[in-house]
């Protein structure tokens, strides 16, 4: 733990910075007036379109990118700790490691196939 | 008498100075404030923790600020433009001042806005990246008051995965900020944010573990510890033949890959998509005004910043001069030189960004994307296995001939597999056109081909008395 310690002293830094902006620049030093016009979403002048019921509702393209995201995320998690050892795990580990990028690299060719990569 | 003073069992190493001279210079402190002697876990006194802390806050804060400005200049001498030259001596003040009226103005919520979600975003954004900065190391082990450091906040055992940890929950920010506007501008600019850093994430991890099969730690310190002078034979033929010791030059594609990544992971021209002002307004950050909105800008700095420092880190030999230097200066790394050879580095790679923001147009949505997920990340699992395959063989004692056989047959396996993807490519593309073109001519011998509905291009307009316009050939 003694290690990690100067990290969360820099992260209180930090937030008692951000917290302090946020109190006094919003609160105290900045002015307040009504304006029914300012305080609706900003579209360049035009009535603002009506937001959907719940708010903030988008394609389910992001999810398919999240998903894979998640895949390759716990990949490198799982590549990290045989990358710093992998001297002594030797070719055993190396094999390993190549079969299990391939697994995952099936999903992902699967994924590419059906057209999970397209953005147009 | 403060309560600090009369806990007794708390755990007082007594610092252990190394010469007598130190012990003079060593302060003493008044009996409020002596939990600042006392150790933190570790050797070090509370007091250096919380000094080097406030140095890399004071250090942060100051490269927003020099940044932004060194920006502005740069940018507008590319343009053939003075950049800005009327605040303070040749402009200097100009980012303080920018700030300072930051801070005066009204701090608007929109009426559709999430409150707490909203008022919570830019501290998100803000603080990891702050926090990721924390593990860069600025020089060798130093004395500071008499006790042994690092000039370095934290020498942690996960180093660079916290770096990544922070850049994925600084993510957070940008998403909730576009999700809590109630704005479709900031909806879609949050999305396209937290969709391409998480995109170049994957490769940016996957460029940086090829590095830690290099180094065979995580940890900062080692890294650029593995990057020392003379560090790297490569015994070819039973001849030792000296190669320069920095990443950059055994892991070329890796570097060529986190360059690009990184770019991507902040946000910067030519990614910088998720604030396109010709589409997005201002992306996610379209209804932050005064102190909120300056946190955004300064993150996005102190992420510049940061993965500047993780790439000088990993690839170009941290805070260490080129071993030819070392060889005619040896003191080159003693005091505080490794912190000014750190800074040039570093500044190269912020100069760097600048120079693509002033020279590159933006790249298409789908490009962005295209580019990450289709060639960045399977380029670096190939490379991966590659770099883990030429290490192995090295290590295990093989035969000159057996090792250059290995290469050979790599670098074939990778050349065949690139002309077939090629030829795969052309063909893609040719019946690509093909289709195109057939559309085309049906479209044009029936607009409604397809089942669009297409007005006839003769049809009287509604309404009124026009007169059918004679059909003209496309």
């Amino acid at each position: 733990m003694d290690s990690y310690a100067p990290i969360l002293v820099l992260g209180v830094i930090a937030v008692g910075f951000a917290a302090f902006s946020v109190v006094f620049a919003g609160r105290l030093a900045g002015p307040r007036r009504y304006n029914r016009a300012k305080l609706d979403a900003y579209e360049c002048g035009i009535e603002p379109t009506p937001q959907p019921s719940g708010g903030g509702r988008f394609t389910v393209k992001y999810y398919l990118t999240a998903m894979l995201f998640i895949v390759f995320d716990i990949e490198i998690i799982f590549l990290y700790p045989w990358a710093v050892h992998y001297q002594a795990l030797g070719w055993f580990g190396f094999f390993a490691v190549l079969l299990f990028l391939v697994n995952v690299s099936i999903a992902y060719a699967y994924e590419w196939r059906r057209g999970g990569l397209e953005w147009d | 008498m403060s309560i600090l003073a009369r806990t007794v069992p708390f755990p007082t190493v007594p610092p252990e100075p190394s010469t007598g001279a130190e012990q003079a210079a060593q302060p003493v402190w008044p009996e409020a404030v002596r939990w600042l002697e006392y150790p933190l876990w570790g050797g070090i006194p509370w007091s250096l923790v919380l000094l080097k802390a406030l140095v890399i806050f004071v250090f942060l804060m100051l490269m927003a600020l020099v940044l932004i400005y060194f920006e502005r200049k740069v940018i507008g001498r590319m343009q053939k433009r003075y950049g800005p030259n009327r605040a303070g001596p040749f402009g200097l003040l100009q980012t303080l001042m920018d700030g300072l009226k930051l801070g005066l103005k009204e701090d608007i919520t929109p009426t559709k806005a999430d409150k707490i979600i909203y008022v919570l975003a830019p501290s998100i954004a803000l603080v990891p990246a702050f926090i990721a900065f924390a593990v860069v190391p600025f020089g060798p082990e130093v004395e500071i008051f008499g006790y042994l450091t690092r000039l370095q906040l934290a020498d942690v055992p996960v180093g660079v995965l916290l770096v990544l940890a922070m850049a994925s929950v600084g993510v957070y920010g940008f998403v909730l900020a576009g999700w809590s506007s109630g704005s479709p501008y900031a909806l879609l600019g949050g999305l396209r944010s937290s969709a391409q850093v998480i995109s170049y994430e994957i490769a940016m991890g996957l460029a940086l573990a090829t590095v830690f099969l290099f180094a065979g730690t995580l940890t900062t310190s080692g890294i650029v510890d593995a990057q020392a002078p003379g560090n790297a034979p490569v015994v070819l033929f039973g001849l030792e033949i000296p190669t320069p010791s920095w990443f950059i030059f055994a892991l070329f594609p890796s570097f060529v890959v986190y360059v690009i990544t990184m770019v991507g992971e902040t946000n910067r021209l030519p990614f910088d998509l998720a604030e396109g002002e010709g589409e997005l307004v201002g992306g996610f950050h379209t209804e932050y005004s005064s102190m909120k909105f300056a946190f955004f800008f300064i993150a996005e700095y102190l992420n510049m910043t940061t993965v500047s420092a993780l790439a000088v880190t990993m690839f170009l030999g941290g805070w260490q001069v080129p071993g030819f230097v070392l060889a005619v200066w040896p003191g080159a790394h003693a005091g505080a030189w490794p912190v000014l050879w750190f800074m040039i580095k570093l500044f190269v790679f912020l100069f760097f960004f600048v120079w693509l923001r002033g020279s590159l147009p933006r790249v298409r949505y789908d490009q962005l994307m295209k580019l990450g997920w289709k060639l960045l990340i399977p380029a670096m699992l190939v490379w991966i296995m590659v770099v883990a395959a030429i290490q192995l063989a090295r290590e295990s004692g093989m035969a000159g001939w057996q090792f250059t056989g290995l290469i050979a047959g790599i670098c074939l396996a990778v050349l065949a597999a690139l002309f077939f993807w090629d030829d795969a490519r052309i063909r893609r593309q040719e019946a690509e056109q093909a289709a195109d073109k057939a559309e085309r001519e049906a479209l044009r011998a029936d607009p409604a081909h397809g089942g669009f509905p297409v007005p006839p291009m003769d049809a009287p307009h509604y309404g009124t008395k026009v007169d059918a316009i004679p059909r003209q050939e496309v």
